[in-house]
């Protein structure tokens, strides 16, 4: 973690109304996660216990606080894919991924007509099927 | 040669750059305009040519397209670099034929529309100024700028204009009590977390008319005096947070001293609860605020608030612009206007479809919809979300109101339609519904943290055969628990899509 770049994130926003939610997305994005201390860091400058900033990180399902080395492909779980068929299918894809790609559960990409449906960082993949999940997983 | 290509993000995420850069070689003469989406997605890619639109298409349909368009026109121009050459004879009209869906405003999943929030939906540039100016935008924001704050209200009041994040409650009701309300600072929030499957107008409507929903946020500031506005976005909608974060710089000084900000949520479904929402936007947990104060009291950082979906502010312009009465003509009892429903799942014609209430289920899944993409018949629909109900085939005859679908333990929500074939386990649906709760808890009431877990685990005992009447009292008791104990409507009503499978479809549970 570098503390330059940290500092530079939290100056950027501190004088925001409720800094901490753009703060902690800046971290996750710059370094992967939000770690140890990086939340000393943030708690100091914005005044709050360690605790308190532990609490809001842990809340939300985006924030990690170790960083995740594997390629990561989220893949929508929610009931519009399940109508057509991604639970099959991402039982598929975990076997396919093993432990060299995260198939991570999504709920909802907001393409619910056309699923099931991918998202691998901001890129979207729609109306997936064995052979194009299975070509998306190899080229991670 | 005009081609209008979508730049929405389930048109992108069904290979929509791809055939934008397929016409750009094929056609380098011709102006390829990225537009916002008809919200037709069974056809998307979907290119329209001159006024006729192709699809869904693939790039290697591009060169087929380019040179029976170009015969059909007689302009051999059209075919761009290759005007030179014979018209390629492997071509011909099947290409078109297969691809062609004729003029797309006469299509008739188009005309058989209301637009009144999605007047623009396929028709212009999203974040061109001059598009939206010539479309009548700023038109309500104009009108508004000459009334007082009272006079918007009641505007808004007598458009009938129900909040469509869910709960249905007047928009004019809590603008008024915004207004009413002391306070040197107030604000506005736009409620964008859209978190429920088989949604998506929210992100349609950012991602293609965000000058709308700037505006109605606008109107809501000059009718309350709040002068800052926050739009907090759920971070599964990338594009749609680019898009409104652009519209936001472009239009800065038209909507001045009004002041819009962006945030965006962290994967959390509770945050789209307007109470969870403003402790998320503050840098808190998104816990569940109890009520009272109401946000139109004491909301974000304890001052008066409005908050409201998407949908309800950018159907606000209209309103304003046409009056009151042009909203309010449309629909049925108390649901005036027009919903933007989404159909969305197992079928054939999924998309965006807006039209005025008490439109039936039955109409929207059979005949605009077409039944399900798979062929097979449709046993279960979900109306309303992860919190809503599963309909079968015999409460078809529901006419799309808020009061209809109360009246029949369900609800319409933000409007999703979710569709399933006859190949769906419905145990395993209600078991989801559960399994989903004790996932987004918030964590504060326990029948919704615990009973969720728990409700989850007795409806697997009960596809696993063990003590199956027993287990299913079970259920029905721990479903009563959470309606009763739980602060907000994720453990509330979760009840509802779980009860919903277990009575419509009791077979599932043997
Ligand atoms: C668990 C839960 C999730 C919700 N999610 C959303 C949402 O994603 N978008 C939304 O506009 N309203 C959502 N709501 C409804 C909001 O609490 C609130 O009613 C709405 O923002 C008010 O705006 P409206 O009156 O314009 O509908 C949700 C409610 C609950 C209980
Ligand atoms: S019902 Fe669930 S989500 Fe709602 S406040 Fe209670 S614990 Fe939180
Ligand atoms: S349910 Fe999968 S994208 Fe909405």
């Amino acid at each position: 973690m570098n503390a330059d770049e940290l500092d530079r994130i939290i100056a950027r926003h501190g004088k925001r109304e409720g800094p901490l939610l753009p703060i902690l997305h800046d971290v996750q994005d710059a370094f992967g996660c939000v770690d140890e201390d990086a939340i000393r860091a943030i708690a100091q400058a914005l005044n709050l216990s360690r605790a308190e900033v532990y609490g809001v990180t842990s809340f939300y399902h985006d924030f990690r606080t170790v960083p995740e080395p594997r390629p990561v492909l989220k893949l929508c779980r929610a009931e519009a894919c399940q109508a057509r068929g991604s639970e099959r299918l991402a039982k598929w894809a975990m076997d396919k991924a093993r432990d060299r790609v995260v198939i991570e559960p999504v709920y909802c990409l907001g393409l619910c007509s056309v699923g099931p449906n991918a998202m691998i960082g901001t890129d979207l993949h729609a109306r997936l099927d064995e052979q194009k999940l299975g070509a998306l997983i190899e080229a991670l | 040669m005009r081609i209008l290509i979508s730049d929405d993000a389930l048109a992108l995420a069904c290979g929509a750059d791809a055939v934008a850069e397929a016409f750009a070689y094929a056609a380098p003469n011709a102006e390829i305009v990225r537009v916002s989406s008809w919200g037709m997605h069974w056809l998307e890619p979907l290119v329209e040519i001159d006024g006729i639109g192709y699809g869904p298409m693939t790039p290697t349909d591009v060169e087929a397209i380019i040179q029976c368009h170009s015969r059909e026109s007689g302009n051999p121009d059209d075919a761009g670099a290759r005007s030179d050459a014979q018209l390629d004879p492997r071509f011909h009209g099947d290409d078109i034929e297969r691809l062609s869906i004729g003029r797309i405003a006469d299509h008739p999943f188009i005309t058989a529309q209301t637009r009144l929030t999605f007047a623009r939906a396929g028709r212009t540039r999203p974040l061109d100024l001059a598009d939206y100016e010539a479309t009548g935008g700023w038109k309500g924001l104009r009108a508004a700028q000459a009334m007082t704050p009272v006079q918007i209200v009641e505007a808004v009041t007598a458009s009938g204009l129900r909040g469509r994040g869910g709960a249905g409650f007047p928009a004019g009701i809590k603008w008024k009590t915004v207004l009413e309300a002391q306070g040197t600072r107030k604000y506005i929030v736009c409620n964008a977390d859209e978190g429920d499957s088989g949604t998506f107008a929210d992100r349609m409507l950012m991602e293609g008319d965000p000058y709308v929903l700037i505006e109605g946020m606008a109107i809501a500031g000059l009718a309350t005096g709040a002068r800052k506005g926050f739009i907090y976005i759920r971070s599964e909608y990338p594009h749609a947070i680019t898009k409104i974060q652009a519209a936001i710089e472009r239009s800065r000084a038209i909507v001045a001293p009004f002041d819009i900000e962006v945030r965006v949520g962290a994967g959390a479904y509770v945050c789209g609860e307007e109470t969870s929402l403003l402790n998320s936007l503050e840098g808190k947990r998104g816990e569940v605020r109890a009520k009272p104060p109401l946000p139109a009291h004491k909301g974000l950082f304890g001052c008066p608030t409005v908050i409201n979906n998407v949908l309800t502010l950018a159907a606000v312009p209209f309103v304003l612009a046409e009056g009151p009465e042009a909203y309010a003509n449309y629909g049925m009892g108390r649901s005036r206007g027009t919903m933007p429903i989404q159909l969305a799942g197992n079928i054939k014609h999924g998309g965006l479809f807006e039209t005025a209430f008490g439109v039936t289920l039955g109409e929207l899944v059979d005949e605009i919809g077409g039944g399900t993409e798979s062929g097979r018949p449709v046993r279960a629909v979900q109306v309303g979300g992860p919190l809503g109900a599963y309909f079968p085939r015999a409460l078809f005859d529901t006419p799309f109101d808020y009061e209809a679908f109360a009246a029949r333990d369900g609800l319409i929500g933000h409007g999703g339609v979710v569709v399933f074939d006859e190949s769906v386990d419905m145990a395993r649906q209600a078991k989801f519904a559960m399994e989903f709760c004790a996932i987004e808890s918030c964590g504060k009431c326990t029948p919704c943290r615990l009973g969720s877990t728990r409700g989850a685990e007795t409806i697997d005992r009960i596809i696993a055969g063990e003590h199956v009447a027993a287990n299913i009292a079970l259920v029905e008791d721990l479903c009563e628990t959470m309606k009763s104990g739980s602060l907000c409507a994720l453990g509330g009503f979760t009840p509802y899509p779980v009860l919903s499978a277990l009575h419509h479809f009791p077979e599932d549970f043997r």
